[in-house]
């Protein structure tokens, strides 16, 4: 690595004008250098600025920003990239970007889109263009490329366009490729393939990468260096086992203690920030109160189950007026699994294996096509189903995935919250339900004015905790947990899931967890069931399921899953050194 | 909310002028009875001998009469501003009875999906494959015959709201529909869903106030058109009754008499006529762009 930097950054500045006066400092003082064949991995959580100093080297910050001091060099030679012809965005420098579906244009084929990206640079013939294509297709590890360059993006899966979007960023043999969260919208097992393909382009091609990413399993798998930025500052700096294994700043410690691991079962997460938790400890000993009858107990291997799931069948698009005549879609394919009261269920698998479908059809929003679902000894979904309306649905509430439209963005948190009170008629008269409310808010960490504000003034995390406490206004028995964290900070998440544990041991309440994080699973559940393609391939008591998976594409998972614990260039098991 | 009383106080001067413009024509119209100088409803306030009279500012002008007089010696002002009067309150009727039932159908057609859809918006399809004109003469030529008294003034500006609102709802329906489609999918109306909250309230209390943006702006649009449908109707006969003249009316009696040298009787109320959609339509359009998101923080 003591080559000529390929990408040098110095004590760059980056300022966003406001429109009220003054301005706003997203990135301050980053300095970085990248070496040929180096990968260095750039992380931190959202607003650290990560992605401001990737669209500076690329030269597509938004306006009005602005680099109001420091410099960027590429190859030694200092460059603007806000001036046009300096250096060339597609020649000199790559780019791949999240969303492999945005970022090709659906109404062209793979060739045209590559070749496109040639011609604009290159002086080649439509021949020589194509030939050359096809090399590219090759070298990023397309199957079948001949018969890729027809295809159009709908027609690939997400993997294989990740691989496209590389194969238009090398068209050039750029120097440097600006990688932005490149693997966040794939699936664990695709993610692996793509991290692979980057790391050898680093190695075989000496190419420079600057790997933007919030996951510290992808930068401990593939970066040799990593920078950790907080609130636009540079935090730590430096070889990856070295700032991952021994951070030294505050912030890194706390940052990397909060990533969920996968190989120990910890009690809870390590706090970032000292969260205010106030009345929360009063406030959840009075919904324990009020849940009563409910036993507090370790769950017992022999209880009765609370949920059962008999051979789940669901369909999709099987309707009389669906205009699809018969071919549906079966998502969820005899799912059967048992969840005991008090206990944490966990359901993992890859995107479009039927675990959201379960979860809507536990939770009374999709009805199935056959099976049925008892809680509590009586049947609530299937043939012999009692219609769920109005307060029979009590017992089972839900949290969902994205915290920005999980709420009613025209209504005050308190009448939020307030609605299933009243509705199960769980409170007697306004005021009584209003006390309601803020005790739920209490009992979640948040502060008392909460439910006077509009849910637009409180951030992701907080908007998770006030969908979580409206689903307990409901005193349900169990909660189902769509994917609660999956679009939060690391540091965000650590709390919440934190919460969750609090929650259900202050009030014995029983979770469905849903999610396609193996770590989050590990550290939440007591019990796993394995989905794959609608069917459920392994169920297992979680410690088990961690310590010896038995099913060929449980292991699989665990071996593709980029996690702390294995970082590259300590005694890798895959790549080698 | 704060980008959107950013984007109010930015107005640009034309929205301001159409924005007044439009304003004071409605104003007027209200007040007619007040600040018209003549009542052309009451047969006695005329004479059929100061028929066809030109402007005052015209050689043989007659200083009562700022605009001249109609073919029946009404003051074309006082008829101008009475009509004004009649064309906006059946617009804003037809306007108003079109947005509540295309807004109930929408969300029921949106939330609902399956045949409630199916049914609703093929109906709407059936409708709009008719010309608004078309269709609102049928409507208004069958009234006539069912009911002779449909012509009278007191059914006339009824049966116009109906024969203009039978196919303005198909808009605000389909828009509606689209837009619930979109908020129902959102987790927030998934939660009230697990929480049971029957169906009627989740329509009216959740997603109704989330999907009323477009339909303030469509409801702008379509009163500048309502009017026109009315003037257009009035204009080939099935509208106001000469004795309870509309824009449109005026314009058609005037028509009759542009060729023989009387040209205000028709020029005026058209003049009136393009001023008040003009303004409704530039403020219209100015609320179009401001609540599309694609548009908004631009330039």
């Amino acid at each position: 690595m003591s080559a000529a930097p390929i990408l040098a950054i110095d004590a760059l500045r980056i300022e966003y004008p406001l429109s009220e006066g003054g301005t706003l400092v997203a990135v301050e003082g980053a300095t970085l250098t990248i070496a040929p064949g180096e990968i260095h991995a750039l992380v931190g959580e959202s607003g650290a600025g990560k992605t401001t100093i990737g669209n500076a080297v690329l030269g597509l910050l938004e306006k009005p920003g602005r680099i109001a001091s420091g410099a960027i060099a590429l190859d030694g030679k200092p460059f603007d990239p806000t001036k046009p012809g300096d250096i060339r965005l597609g020649r000199d420098i790559g780019a791949v970007f999240q969303d492999p579906m945005t970022s090709l244009n659906p109404l062209f084929t793979i060739e045209s889109q590559i070749v496109e990206t040639l011609r604009a640079h290159l002086p080649l013939d439509r021949r020589a263009a194509r030939a050359r294509a096809l090399d590219l297709l090759r070298a990023v590890g397309m199957p079948e490329p001949e018969r890729r360059l027809s295809a159009y993006p709908h027609q690939l899966s997400g993997g294989q366009r990740q691989r496209v979007v590389i194969a238009c960023a090398l068209a050039c043999e750029p120097r440097l490729l600006v990688a932005d969260e490149p693997t966040t919208a794939l699936d664990v097992s695709i993610q692996a393939q793509i991290l692979d393909l980057l790391r050898g382009l680093a190695d075989e091609r000496g190419i420079g990468i600057l790997l933007v990413t919030h996951n510290m399993g992808v930068v401990a798998q593939i970066a040799d260096t990593v920078t950790i930025m907080h609130r636009g500052h540079v935090v730590e700096s430096g070889p990856v086992a070295q700032v991952l294994r021994r951070p030294q700043a505050d912030y890194a410690r706390a940052l990397i203690g909060a990533v969920p691991r996968i190989d120990v079962r910890l009690d809870r997460f390590p706090m970032l920030d000292g969260v205010n938790q106030g009345n929360a400890e009063t406030a959840r000993t009075e919904l324990r109160r009020r849940a009563g009858t409910q036993e507090i107990a370790a769950p017992a291997a022999d209880a009765v189950p609370l949920l059962s799931v008999e051979s789940l069948v669901v369909d999709y698009g099987a309707g009389l007026l669906s205009g699809r005549g018969s071919r549906a879609f079966r998502a969820v394919d005899g799912v059967s699994f048992e969840i005991r009261p008090g206990e944490v269920f966990g359901l993992v698998g890859e995107s479009g294996c039927g675990k959201t479908t379960i979860a809507n059809v536990v939770a009374g929003l999709r009805k199935p096509t056959g099976g049925t679902i008892r809680f509590d000894g009586k049947v609530i979904a299937g043939e012999a189903a009692a219609p769920r309306v109005g307060r029979a649905r009590r017992a089972i509430q839900m949290i969902f995935q994205d915290p920005y439209s999980s709420l009613n963005a025209r209504m005050r948190v308190g009448h939020i919250l307030a609605e299933p009170i009243l509705f199960y008629e769980l409170a007697r008269t306004r005021a009584e339900a209003a006390a309601d409310v803020d005790l739920l808010v209490q009992a979640v960490g948040l502060p008392p004015e909460t439910a006077q504000r509009f849910p637009h003034a409180f951030s992701g995390g907080q908007r998770q905790r006030l969908s979580i406490a409206r689903a307990l206004g409901a005193r349900p028995r169990l909660i189902v947990c769509d994917e609660p964290t999956s679009s939060l900070d690391v540091s965000v998440q650590a709390q919440i899931l934190n919460l969750l544990k609090d929650l259900r041991d202050a009030t014995g309440l029983t979770l469905l967890l849903i999610s396609h994080d193996l770590a989050v699973i590990r550290q939440m559940c007591d019990r796993v069931a394995v989905m794959r393609s609608g069917q459920i391939v392994e169920m297992e008591e979680s410690e088990t399921l961690f310590a010896a998976p038995k099913a060929d594409y449980t292991r699989q998972l665990l071996a593709l899953v980029p996690t702390l614990e294995r970082i590259r260039g300590e005694a890798d098991i895959r790549h080698g050194g | 909310m704060a980008s959107l009383s950013r984007s109010l106080r930015r107005v640009p001067l034309s929205v301001w002028l159409a924005g007044l413009l439009a304003l004071a024509i409605i104003a007027a119209a209200a007040l007619s009875p007040l600040i018209a100088p003549f009542n052309p409803t009451d047969l006695t306030s005329f004479n059929l001998m100061d028929a066809e009279l030109p402007p005052r500012f015209s050689a043989e002008g007659d200083p009562r009469f700022l605009l001249g007089t109609d073919n029946q010696g009404r003051d074309l002002l006082s008829a101008m501003l009475y009509g004004a009067r009649v064309s906006i309150l059946i617009g804003g009727g037809a306007v108003a009875i079109a947005a509540v039932v295309g807004v109930m159908l929408g969300l029921l057609a949106g939330y609902f999906g399956g045949w409630v859809d199916a049914v609703i918006m093929r109906i709407g399809d059936i409708i709009l494959s008719f010309p608004t004109i078309l269709l609102a003469l049928l409507v208004a030529g069958v009234a006539r015959m069912l009911f002779p008294a449909a012509s009278s003034a007191e059914w006339a500006p009824i049966i116009l709201v109906g024969a203009i609102a039978i196919h303005e709802w198909v808009q605000y329906a389909r828009t509606v529909r689209a837009a619930t489609m979109v908020e129902s999918a959102r987790d927030y109306v998934r939660a009230v869903k697990v929480i049971g909250l029957p169906s009627r309230q989740i329509m009216l209390r959740h997603i109704l106030p989330n999907v009323m943006g477009p339909v303030l702006v469509i409801a702008t649009i379509n009163l500048a058109a309502a009017v026109l449908t009315e003037a257009t109707l009035s204009f080939l006969g099935v509208g106001m009754p000469p004795t309870y003249p509309s824009l449109g009316t005026l314009i058609r009696i005037g028509n009759e008499f542009v060729f023989s040298g009387v040209w205000w009787i028709a020029l005026f109320p058209a003049l009136l006529l393009v001023l008040l959609v003009l303004g409704v339509n530039i403020v219209g359009d100015w609320l179009r762009d401001l609540f599309n998101p694609k548009l908004r923080g631009r330039g």
